[in-house]
Parts: structure tokens; C-alpha cells; sequence
């Protein structure tokens, strides 16, 4: 909301002068002070100036040759503009001066004619978009004189303030409920300034009025209201002005729209505006003429009603859209904007002034509906002051008298369902002490509420009984609300910040939430980065929908996040990073599986990786990522996750056969098995053109698991003490069909090595000369050892001896040269 | 037999032989020779050594002297040769050039945003603050009706909300809807945050993303007052921001809370000159967070009795926090995800 400085010290004399201090006090209330701008102050050493005598430029056809009385002596001037006429006032930047695009005004000859100065245009002076001429300057009450600094002249003597307003309080969206908000105590009192020219304001004589219900009374006023929807419009005002002159506005009316950056249009609408930004009630002013039947019907609009609006759109109506009709049909979208048709023009002699309150829902959908927000929809679907309709029409009537002329015809009509009475609400200085955490005595708290309007209208012990004024209606309606106001004004710094004892929460830490946080660590440990990426994904790799994207390419959720993480990676190598090892732990989305259904979301944890294996290092050949290198990684986060869900046996990654991983998007080489041999996660190479690579791109390789949302409960894996006794190992060569399994053969040998067999690993796998074709070697290492005492060879012969027979028998495993 | 003179021949020979092929012998033949020449079976200075008794009792003392000093330079020359090798094998390869790069594997490193989540837990945590999630699907009466926020109020309208094209989901646009869900299923004492991320309509600039991460906290409990919100989030914002850091409360507008207020901080450092004095600098005011006590409808509509138990609120935004933590001008660049800025985040 912009606000003009003058304008709130015209309201309360006694704020401070300083803006800054301004802007202070609205902070410290919640009303943030985006910017603080001086007006004008970019015209500072220009003036008015008025052109004596305009003759023909002697050696150029398009220039003229002016007298120009500047304030300092007559000067002469070249000036190109079409629009010169003697005797006009006009901008002027004297010999010196510096334009607001920055340029500095010498004297120069143009054409061989001395020209010391430049009459400016709108453009010039960076006020407005007309290049075709001079700006011409209007005197309407003859204060002009040449030398008056321009910023004077254009009322621009004033600073702007660009005041953050909250959504719950549409009374800040004036200039009289910020002036109420930002002023303390010995700042004296506030009132509406007197409208200038105006000798008997129709607000002081109190005028008549006409109430009524709902239902037109006819006859007996001018024009007829009829509520036919007082949910939506439970109270409407209408006023008739006959004999109306539209124009310009004068200054003082348009310095002031201009102040806080609202454009002049005519008198009539300069003067609704200008209540608008004053009381914060917006109001609308129709031709009389226009206006057919001499009734105003508010009412529901008909399916595929038309109107064409003040922006010169025609708007399809439906019957969810309140309409302000005429005998014909709409001649206002209600609280949102005007017809074109019945808009008040240069030729209008009798107004229709509209001053009305809309129910905020309605309008806010009406307002989406078409699209179209206005200053007046902006405050009726905030709340407009329920009890402050009287006094802006009156406003309104004053003003319009004073700029327009005209007499008021007849009562005014106050037509309405109900009128709203001040609500009274409860507070107890108990909770108050109770929520706030200190203790405000009644009178204090009733003195902290009085400069708002709340008035306390009774008091029984600690109980006080709170009138809430009608702009207040829509934020204040519950004691916790009263007792935040108590809060803003006693200032939130004012309140102590002693630490208290407090109680152990009953919410445990979440495991899931812990677990994430050990499967970072992991692959940090294994040197991956983390990344993050937006939840968006293209139709390819997304099933659950958007209806309102940012991007409607990427309007779907990932279902997974390794192609999200692939992206990343093409983006990385595209840059020229080559060694790239992202992963993600995140979110991923499934469809619903009934309509209507909450889509499920699970955890996941991806990884991509490309390039090096190890980081380059002067001692060592460059090793690129393979097979082994993904395992080892699916591997680490298979006991992570597994330890977690309780695996009794630990999570195997094991390969996946060629026919069930084509059936996926990323054939992956290796899945991971829980204990029951569900699949917990994949992991391979990505597929060639899957991911839009650089040419010098090597494989890509990628891992997914999904997280168990929660442990197994109690579950404490056993511990095995170190044994004191020696052990015992035997290396055995064991030649294997290349068909067969290495897992195969290991499991073989754990299962049959008996209870002392600790440990099995492979140490060498080699095919090639010396071994028959089609096989391989597999050299592994068992360890043997027992707990109590010292294995004797003849034992651990035996253990090994059944380990081969089983392995010969079952898989045609030989021992090596045995 | 072999006299003595014989004897004191091949002791010298074999002691010039033995040093030559240790003085060259690595580690592996090291021990071969050991063996060789003093090994107790099959040594040949021991064999000497043992042959000492079938010589001429007069010769004795001196050829036992002499095989004696063999051995014994033999030895040394053994444990010196195995002491050079030993140091060798230490000292890089590489010229033996000391300052050349050491070998290392990859560094990983969590995102800023993590970091700036598992700092923020921490120090909640050590305030008795647990973790607690929920879902990033929701409905409009978790996302907004339960958090006093009407659907036809502007306030709804604010958070520009994504929904999804089923009609009746969205994607939460804060992480209040955790609020709701932990006070549905606890009895109070809460001490509770929920970090997870959030969804807005907003269009990628230097400022703005449309899914972001979120920190929101809670505390519900009988007698909690606005003066426990201030103590615990001035107190946070200290341990956070550093020991001198002020702290604002200015009052401000959020549906869910009532008072309301934003919290501001402003860094004041210490900065030592060259020439031993000091001097402290102030920041700016930074806006850090939204914090209120929750209001009555809010635990209302969760079940909780607002006469009985009060509390308070607090959201943050982890991406901001790690932004102006690391003078972040653009936020895209925290989902860009190019490794040269992620690497930075690791250990340094």
C-alpha cells in the first residue's frame, strides 16, 4: 500500500515529520516499510516557467525561438515542440539544471540561435510517456510564478511510503487506519481534513436519509435499491448528485492520487478514488443517465449475462457473480469493476454514487473467476467497515460537491437486510497473563486498546467486556484475538525472554528421519555428493499430476529419483565435469491406486556416478568406475538399511537375470534382496541415449533404494567376543564352470564348512591357459577358528574335505592341479 | 680338521662375501642370507663356531675370537642393511620427493541445505526437540482448514498452492500440516520439528524455487507464554548466529498463530586489528523466521483442549538460512547440483 507522508499528517497533525520514524513506528506494529521514497526528488533545480513570445526560428523549420521568464530574468530558448504557445506554463531546466536521465543543461547555440535552457516534456522528466510536446502546466488557482520549483507545482512535496500490509487487516488499507495504527501517545488526536473549497459540507448539515430493507421502496428517493442477495450484499447506500461539471480535478485533488501513485482521471472518479484511499471503503459513481428504471438491482447474474467492464473487456458472467443491474441487466460486476456503458464521461450532468457492502467470499471467487483485481475487490474480499458506509458516502458527496459542483438530490437510501451492530467480545486479564506470559492489570490493558478503538464497555472482575469498532469487524472476533492486540501495542521487545524449565516432549525422534541421516553419512563416507532437485519430472518419469505447474513439461512428481539425478549429471558433464558422483535421498510419488485416493509417497535413496574410480594421483594408473565399484557401494547401503529393518540375515546384492531387468526403464545389473527375498533396490548401467550425454561420456552408473519407512521394533544384532585362539586358513583353487555363479559356490562353502568356518573370501579369479576351457578359477580363502580352543589340522582337513566333496558333487567343482 | 690358519682364511673370505651381498640384498634375500651364514642348522660362520671343539686347544681362543668378530660384523651389517631397507620402504616412492600430492579417495559432502537442517536440529535437539515428518501430499483441511486458514480468505491465497489434477490433493506449500498431524496422534508435552520439503506455484528465479525445504517447529504444553517463544528462539538464534547477535520480535500476520510475530537478527562481531585492538562490526537485520503461539482453532481442530494447553510455533527456510550463511546470491545455484559447488561442503 503505497501511503503519502502529508496525507497521514493531514489526518493527525501531531505524527512526526520524519518518514523514517514513520516507517519505524509501522514496523514495530507488523507493518513492514518496503521503501521510502522522497517525491520528486529527481526535479529538484527545475521550475515553472512561462514562455513570453514564441517567433519562427530563422534558419530551421522546425524550431522555435522563445522568451522564456524562468524566475531569473527573460532568457531565450530553441525549442522544437509543436505544442509551444505563448503565454503557457511549462517545465523548465535552466542552464545547469540535470534532467532526471542525468543530463546536465548548458548553454548552447542551435542552428546559430543561443539557447540557454530546455522546456521539458513529460518524457523528459520521467512523469509520464507523452514525447509529442511540451507538458503543459495548469494553474487552476492561479498560484503560479515563474521560478516555482517544478516539484512544488506538481504537489510532489511529499514522500511515499510503501507499507506492507497484512491479509487480515483491510482497515490498514487506508490512510486513516494507518494514521490510527502509527500514532502514540501526545501525538494529540486524528479527523478528516476539511474538503478545501467546500463552505457547507452535506457530512456537517446531516442530511437525509432513507432506509430500508431489502425490498425497493419506490417514490421516495430518487432511486430505488433492492437486495435480492443479502447474504452477499447485505447493505447498499446510493446517493444521486444532479448538475455536475466533469474534468480534470484540481491540484490539490490530483497531487494527492499522485502521491501515492494513482493516476487522475476526472473529478467525479479522482474524488471516489480518493475516499478509497482515504477511508479504505470503495465506492462507484454511475451516470444517471445510463441508469435505466430509476431502481438498482443487486442481484445474481444469469448464466452467460455479458458486461463490458471499464477496461473496455467484455466479461461473461455466471450465477455465482454478484451483479449491480439497471432495468436492462448488469451495469457492475460487483465489487470488482464498473461498465463501460454506465461510466461517467465529460458529457454526465447526474451521478449515481454507490457505497456498499459485499461479503468477502464471493468476491475473492468472483475476482479469480475473471481474473480481474481491483483496488475495490482487493478491500471488499478483505472486509470493508461495516459501520463506515454512511460516513464515506458523505465523504464522497462532500468531495464531489466541492470539485464537480452539483446539489444532492433527495434522501439518501440506506437500503439493507441488517445493519451491523459493534460485536462485543470477552477478555480475561487471567489469559491474557496466561498466554502472554506477564501480568497487565485491566486499566493497563484497557489503555493499550483504546487508541485502536476498542473500547472497554464493561468490566466485572478480571473480565472485560470489549466493544470492537466496525473496522475491526473481520480481524477481531475471539479473545485471543484482543490479547494479540494487547501484545503488538505493549511492543513485543518489551516483553522479557527468561528462559523456563520445561517437560520432555512425548514424540520420539523419527527413525526414518534418522535413518536418512546414516544413509547420508554412508555415501558421503564412500565420497558422493549430495544433491537436491525439484520433485518435477516429465511425463517419463512421473505418474502422479499437477493441475496447476509452474511448467507444464514438467507437471508430473518422480516416481524415482535416479532419472532426475541422471539429468543432473548430463548437466554436470556438459559443464566439463567429468568425475561426477551425485546422490539424493528424497521423495518419490505412485500413483493413487483408487480415485480419490492419497497418491502413496516413499523414501528413496539414488546415486549416479561417472568417471574415475579413485581421483587421479601421480602414483597409480587412472582406474575407471566398473561393475565392482557400484556393487561395493549397494553393498555398504544394503547393511545400513538392513541393520535398520532388522534383517536377520544380512541384505544380499545379487545379479539380476538379463529377461527380468529388460522388462525395466534402467535395466539394472544387481538387485538388492532383504531377508525374504523381496527386492529392496536396483542398481546398473545406464542404458546408451538414455541420458543426452556429451560424446566423450563414458558409463554412467546408477543405484535406487527404497527406505523402510520404520524398524523393526527390539531387535539388538548379538555380538561375537574376539576369540583368543589361533586361526587357521586354507586357500583352495577351486576350477568352476564360467556359467556358474561365484555366490553359488560361496554359499556352498559357508553352508557346508561346518561351525568353525568364520570367514570365506575370494582372493583371485583367473581363466586362461592352464585351465580347461570353459571354466574358471576361483581362489578363495576360508578361515577357520574356534572359540575355546586350538584347531588341529586334522579337522579343519575334514572341513575341507566336505567343502570339496559337496562342491564337486553339486557343481562339478575340481580343485586346482588337484 | 682343518687347522687354524685354514680356518682364519675362510673366516675372512667368507666375511667379505657375506658383506658384499648384503650391502646389495633386499628385504626377501635379506633373510636368505641370514640364514646362510648365521643361521644355527645351517649357517657356515655358526658351523665354524660349532667345529671349534675338534681344534688344537691352543688355536681355539684365537679362531673363536676371530669367527666371533665375523659373525658379529656380519650381524651388524644384516640389521643395518634391514634397518636401511626398513627406512626405505617408508619413504615414498617419487624421487623420494616429500612434497608431492598424497593419495586420497573421493570427498563427499552433504548439500547446504542438509547441513543447515542437521545444524538446526541440533541445536533444537539439545533444547529437547524431536524430529517428526509427514506427508508432502495433503488436503485442503490439513494444508489449510486445520491451520485456521479459510480457503475463501486471501491468507489461503498467498501460498500460491499446487494442486494435483485428482481434485482433491496438493502438494503442502508449508510444513504445518505436521503441526496438525503430530497433535492429532501425542498427547502434549510436544517438543517437536519437522524439516521436509514444500511446494509453491512460484517460477525458478534468484529467489525463489518451486519445492524448497521448510523447518517447523512446536511446543505445546500447559502454561507455555509468548515469553517461552521469545527465550527459546532468542536463545537459538544466539547459539546459531553466534554469542553477541540481537534478536527482534516484530509482530506480523500468519493464520496459525496468534500473537505472531517475525524474527529478526542482527550479527554483531568482534574483530581484533593487526594493532591488537578491537572494534565490532553490525550486520544488517536479517529476517530468519515466523514464529507465533498456536492458535486456539488450530489445537482445537487437532482435539486438543486450548484452555487447558497453550504453545508456540516457528518456520524457517533452511535454504535461505545456508544463502545468507554463505553470501548465496542465487538460489538455483542449490539445485543446480554442479559438483564444483557441492564439493565445498565437505570436510575442509
Amino acid at each position: 500500500m503505497n501511503v503519502s507522508l502529508r496525507w497521514l499528517r493531514d489526518l493527525a497533525p501531531g505524527l512526526p515529520e520524519d518518514p523514517e520514524e514513520i516507517a519505524r513506528r509501522l514496523t514495530a506494529r507488523g507493518f513492514p516499510v518496503e521503501g521510502v521514497e522522497r517525491l520528486g526528488a529527481e526535479l529538484d533545480g527545475l521550475v515553472v516557467a512561462r514562455v513570453q513570445e514564441v517567433s519562427e526560428h530563422p534558419d530551421a523549420d522546425r524550431l522555435k525561438v522563445c522568451s522564456v521568464d524562468g524566475g531569473e530574468g527573460v532568457v531565450q530558448v530553441v525549442c522544437g515542440a509543436p505544442n509551444v504557445e505563448a503565454g503557457g506554463w511549462y517545465p523548465f531546466a535552466p542552464v545547469g539544471a540535470v534532467l532526471p536521465g542525468g543530463m546536465e543543461i548548458g548553454e548552447v547555440r542551435l542552428r546559430g540561435q543561443e539557447s540557454r535552457g530546455m522546456l521539458c516534456s513529460e518524457v523528459e522528466l520521467g512523469l509520464g510517456e507523452d514525447a509529442g510536446g511540451l507538458m503543459a502546466l495548469h494553474d487552476p488557482d492561479g498560484s503560479f510564478r515563474p521560478g516555482l520549483p517544478l516539484r512544488r507545482a506538481l504537489g510532489l512535496q511529499d514522500v511515499r511510503l510503501d507499507v506492507e500490509v497484512t491479509s487480515n487487516r483491510p482497515d490498514l488499507l487506508s490512510h486513516v487506519g494507518l494514521a490510527r495504527e502509527c500514532m502514540e501517545e501526545g501525538d494529540g488526536t486524528f479527523a478528516l481534513p476539511p474538503v478545501p473549497g467546500l463552505d457547507a459540507p452535506v457530512s456537517q448539515a446531516g442530511p437525509e436519509w432513507l432506509e430500508t430493507g431489502p425490498e425497493p421502496v419506490e417514490g421516495k428517493a430518487p432511486v430505488a435499491v433492492q437486495l435480492e442477495d443479502p447474504d452477499r450484499c447485505p447493505r447498499y447506500l446510493a446517493g444521486v448528485i444532479r448538475g455536475v461539471t466533469v474534468g480534470p480535478s484540481p491540484a490539490w485533488l490530483q497531487q494527492r492520487l499522485r502521491a501515492v501513485g494513482a493516476r487522475p482521471v476526472n473529478n467525479v472518479v479522482d474524488a471516489t478514488n480518493l475516499v478509497l484511499l482515504e477511508l479504505g471503503q470503495p465506492l462507484h459513481a454511475f451516470d444517471l443517465a445510463r441508469v435505466r428504471g430509476g431502481a438498482v438491482r443487486v442481484r445474481r447474474a444469469t448464466d452467460g449475462e455479458t458486461l463490458r467492464t471499464l477496461d473496455g473487456v467484455d466479461r461473461t458472467l455466471d450465477p455465482d457473480m454478484l451483479a449491480i443491474c439497471d432495468a436492462r441487466g448488469p451495469m457492475a460486476v460487483a465489487g470488482v469493476m464498473g461498465g463501460e456503458d454506465s461510466e461517467v464521461t465529460a458529457e454526465t450532468r447526474d451521478l449515481l454514487l454507490e457505497c456498499a457492502l459485499f461479503e468477502p467470499g464471493p468476491i475473492r471467487a468472483t475476482r479469480k473467476a475473471l481474473g480481474l483485481s481491483t483496488d475495490a475487490s482487493y478491500r471488499f474480499e478483505r472486509g470493508v467497515d461495516p459501520l463506515g458506509l454512511r460516513t464515506a458516502l458523505l465523504r464522497a458527496v462532500d468531495v464531489i460537491l466541492a470539485v464537480a459542483g452539483g446539489e444532492v438530490d433527495g434522501p439518501l437510501v440506506d437500503a439493507a437486510a441488517h445493519r451491523a451492530v459493534p460485536a462485543t467480545v470477552p477478555l480475561r486479564t487471567s489469559r491474557v497473563e496466561a498466554l502472554l506470559g506477564i501480568s497487565i492489570p485491566a486499566p493497563d490493558v484497557e489503555a493499550l486498546l483504546a487508541p485502536l478503538g476498542f473500547r472497554v464497555a464493561e468490566r466485572e472482575d478480571d473480565v472485560l467486556q470489549v466493544s470492537v469498532p466496525g473496522y475491526r469487524s473481520w480481524d477481531v472476533t475471539r479473545e485471543v484475538d484482543l490479547i494479540e492486540e494487547v501484545a503488538r501495542v505493549h511492543g513485543y521487545d518489551r516483553f522479557p525472554d527468561t528462559r523456563r524449565a520445561w517437560r520432555p516432549g512425548t514424540v520420539p525422534d523419527d527413525p526414518l528421519t534418522r535413518l536418512e541421516d546414516q544413509v547420508r553419512d554412508t555415501l558421503v563416507r564412500l565420497g558422493l555428493l549430495e544433491a537436491r532437485t525439484a520433485a518435477f519430472v516429465p511425463r517419463s518419469q512421473g505418474e502422479v499430476e499437477v493441475a496447476n505447474p509452474v511448467n507444464m513439461e514438467e507437471r508430473w512428481l518422480r516416481s524415482a529419483l535416479a532419472p532426475p539425478l541422471g539429468r543432473r549429471l548430463a548437466w554436470n558433464l556438459a559443464r566439463g565435469n567429468r568425475d561426477v558422483r551425485l546422490f539424493e535421498v528424497g521423495t518419490v510419488f505412485r500413483p493413487a491406486p483408487a480415485p480419490g485416493d492419497r497418491p502413496p509417497e516413499a523414501t528413496h535413496v539414488a546415486g549416479i556416478l561417472h568417471g574415475r574410480a579413485e581421483p587421479e594421483h601421480w602414483s597409480r594408473p587412472d582406474r575407471t568406475l566398473d561393475a565392482w565399484d557400484l556393487k561395493g557401494i549397494m553393498e555398504e547401503l544394503s547393511l545400513v538399511v538392513g541393520a535398520f529393518d532388522g534383517a536377520t540375515n544380512p541384505w544380499r546384492v545379487a545379479p539380476v537375470p538379463e529377461d527380468e531387468a529388460r522388462a525395466r526403464g534402467w535395466p539394472p545389473l544387481y538387485s538388492v534382496l532383504d531377508d525374504a527375498g523381496g527386492t529392496r533396490g536396483v542398481g546398473g548401467v545406464v542404458p546408451p541415449g538414455a541420458l543426452d550425454l556429451p560424446r566423450w561420456a563414458g558409463s554412467v552408473w546408477w543405484f535406487e533404494m527404497s527406505l523402510p519407512p520404520a524398524p523393526e521394533p527390539g531387535r539388538v544384532p548379538p555380538v561375537r567376543m574376539p576369540p583368543t585362539h589361533p586361526a587357521v586358513e586354507r586357500d583352495l583353487a577351486l576350477v568352476v564352470a564360467r556359467d556358474r555363479a561365484a555366490s553359488d559356490v560361496l554359499d556352498a562353502v559357508r553352508d557346508r564348512g561346518g561351525p568353525h568356518l568364520q570367514e570365506v573370501g575370494v582372493f583371485d579369479v583367473y581363466q586362461g591357459e592352464g585351465i580347461p576351457e570353459g571354466t574358471r578359477s576361483l581362489a578363495v580363502r576360508l578361515r577357520f577358528q574356534a572359540p575355546d580352543r586350538t584347531l588341529v589340522d586334522a579337522e579343519v582337513d575334514q572341513a575341507v574335505t566336505r567343502v570339496v566333496n559337496h562342491l564337486q558333487e553339486a557343481y562339478d567343482v575340481h580343485i586346482r592341479g588337484g | 680338521m682343518s687347522d687354524a690358519a685354514t680356518l682364519e682364511g675362510e673366516l675372512e673370505a667368507l666375511e667379505a662375501q657375506a658383506l658384499e651381498a648384503v650391502a646389495t640384498a633386499d628385504s626377501e634375500s635379506l633373510e636368505e642370507l641370514r640364514v646362510r651364514y648365521l643361521g644355527r642348522k645351517e649357517g657356515r660362520v655358526s658351523a665354524i663356531l660349532r667345529g671349534l671343539g675338534g681344534l688344537d686347544p691352543a688355536a681355539r681362543p684365537r679362531v673363536g675370537q676371530a669367527a666371533n668378530r665375523v659373525k658379529g660384523s656380519i650381524a651388524k651389517a644384516l640389521d643395518a642393511r634391514a634397518q636401511a631397507l626398513a627406512e626405505a620402504d617408508v619413504r615414498p616412492s617419487g624421487h623420494g620427493d616429500l612434497s608431492l600430492p598424497g593419495r586420497s579417495g573421493w570427498r563427499g559432502a552433504r548439500h547446504p541445505v542438509t547441513l543447515v537442517i542437521d545444524e538446526l536440529c541440533t541445536l533444537f535437539g539439545e533444547m529437547g526437540f524431536s524430529r517428526a515428518r509427514g506427508p508432502e501430499i495433503e488436503t485442503d483441511w490439513y494444508n489449510f482448514e486445520a491451520l485456521n486458514t479459510p480457503l475463501d480468505h486471501p491468507a489461503a491465497d498467498e501460498q500460491d498452492t499446487l494442486y494435483l489434477a485428482d481434485g482433491t490433493h496438493l502438494l503442502r506449500s508449508h510444513t504445518s500440516p505436521v503441526q496438525v498431524r503430530v497433535l492429532q496422534t501425542h498427547e502434549p508435552p510436544i517438543r517437536v520439528l519437522a524439516p521436509g520439503m514444500v511446494f509453491r506455484r512460484d517460477t525458478w528465479d534468484a529467489t525463489h524455487a518451486p519445492a524448497f525445504a521448510q523447518l517447523e517447529g512446536l511446543v505445546v504444553d500447559e502454561g507455555v507464554t509468548f515469553v517461552d517463544l521469545k527465550a527459546t528462539l532468542a536463545e537459538f538464534a544466539r547459539r546459531f548466529w553466534g554469542p553477541g547477535t540481537e534478536v527482534r520480535f516484530r509482530p506480523s500476520f500468519f493464520p496459525f498463530t496468534e500473537p505472531s510475530a517475525e524474527v529478526d537478527v542482527k550479527r554483531v562481531r568482534t574483530i581484533r586489528e593487526p594493532d591488537g585492538s578491537t572494534r565490532t562490526e553490525e550486520g544488517d537485520w536479517l529476517e530468519i523466521m515466523g514464529a507465533g503461539m498456536v492458535d486456539p482453532a488450530v489445537l482445537e481442530a487437532a482435539g486438543i483442549d486450548s484452555e487447558r494447553y497453550t504453545g508456540f510455533a516457528f518456520g524457517m527456510g533452511p535454504a535461505r538460512i545456508a544463502m545468507l550463511r554463505h553470501a548465496i546470491t542465487d538460489i538455483r545455484s542449490l539445485y543446480e547440483n554442479d559438483i564444483r559447488f557441492l564439493s565445498q561442503f565437505g570436510p575442509s
